[in-house]
């Protein structure tokens, strides 16, 4: 694949030295001279020193044969533009930003951006995870939040300790997709009988979410 | 144009605080959005609008300056991609009726207006009205 890399600093250097080493190729735009050139003696990118929302710069990187480009600067107004521009002047199929203001990773993506990223959010959602819920982890949404994926763990106190999950009689629109058990994994059926310290990935839409960990894990989860 | 309206205008530098001048004494209501407060100097004594200080790039400034009830958004800021950025979040989220772009770089421009922003660009403007000149000047000489 060809990937083009606006913005510098240690993300565009990290993620530019993993495509190249997935066997990608990688072209780099960096707006400060000195990093630019820094850069083009550190890592086999053709490194381009400009605006990255500069039309001119853009088909100079090859935006026109690319297929991915990223947009990685702290100004959210610049990765947009980026985007954009290489979107509907060169047709460029996927396009990523990273964006600083959290509430911009929805409007990007409704201006057509293919997807946006927010390290703010991310990090928020991680914490308030890991603090909320010792039992209950990896929470992500799927299909814009209609389904959730859940990861969690059976204490010695849990009401679906010893039972098969055909007698749990969890609601419909929740699912016990597999079992971590120990080394092994485990997709279960009905007959499947739980265990303490299991591992359930657990599938549901969010109103049933609720009432399928009360019924694995107890009223205090 | 002669009812009143409610204007946002982000950036108030010579352009954006020239027009909230001019519209605010045309009687229309005013908000002008800068992230320095020192550049709301440049608004006239007669200035009966509002100021809000912040950069107009997050959606809870444009929330702040009441974007939302606006009839007609401004974006006249310094930097061609925030003014891009503005209008379009002007228009698609805050579904402001009439919002228009100051865009320096006529290529960005054309490819906006594709995008159906609509933009105002002072070095077309200039070029036009530099091309005007020549002829009326060639015109007196002849």
């Amino acid at each position: 694949m060809r990937y083009i890399l606006m913005g510098g600093g240690k993300t565009a250097y990290f993620l530019a030295r993993d495509f190249i080493s997935k066997g990608h190729n990688v072209t780099l735009i960096i707006r400060n001279g000195d990093e630019a050139a820094a850069l083009s003696r550190q890592i086999r990118a053709t490194v381009l020193h400009g605006d990255g929302s500069d039309p001119v710069l853009l088909e100079d990187a090859g935006a026109r044969r690319a297929d991915v480009f990223l947009a990685l600067t702290p100004h959210d107004e610049d990765n947009l533009v980026a985007c954009q521009l290489a979107q509907s002047m060169f047709g460029l199929p996927r396009t990523i930003a990273v964006v600083n203001d959290p509430e911009n990773e929805a409007i990007f993506q409704q201006l057509g951006i293919t997807v946006a990223v927010s390290a703010t959010r991310i990090i928020t959602t991680l914490i308030e995870e890991q603090t909320t819920f010792g039992a209950i982890t990896n929470l992500f949404p799927v299909a814009e939040g209609r389904i959730v994926v859940t990861e969690v763990r059976l204490d010695a106190d849990a009401p679906a300790l010893e039972k098969t999950l055909q007698s749990l009689k969890l609601p419909e629109g929740a699912l016990v997709a597999g079992i971590l058990r120990g080394e092994t994994v485990i997709v279960p059926r009905g007959s499947t009988q739980l265990q303490q310290s299991d591992r359930l990935i657990l599938v549901t839409q969010p109103g049933n979410y609720g009432e399928a960990l009360r019924i694995l894990m107890g009223e205090d989860a | 144009m002669s009812s009143s309206l409610y204007i946002v205008i982000a950036g108030c530098g010579r352009l954006g605080s020239l027009l909230a001048n001019e519209l605010s004494r045309q009687g229309h209501s005013v908000v002008v959005v800068d992230r320095n407060e020192a550049k709301f100097a440049g608004l006239s004594a007669e200035f009966g609008g509002f100021t809000v200080v912040g950069d107009a790039v997050e959606s809870d400034v444009l929330r702040q300056a009441k974007t939302g009830q606006a009839d007609c958004f401004l974006a006249t800021t310094n930097y061609d991609n925030v003014n891009l950025m503005l209008a379009q979040v002007a228009k698609t989220v805050f579904r402001v009726p009439l919002v228009i772009a100051r865009v320096f770089d006529p290529s960005r421009e054309s490819v906006y207006q594709q995008l159906g922003v609509a933009t105002i660009s002072p070095t077309r403007l200039s070029a036009l009205a530099f091309q005007a000149a020549i002829q009326q000047g060639s015109a007196g000489q002849a």
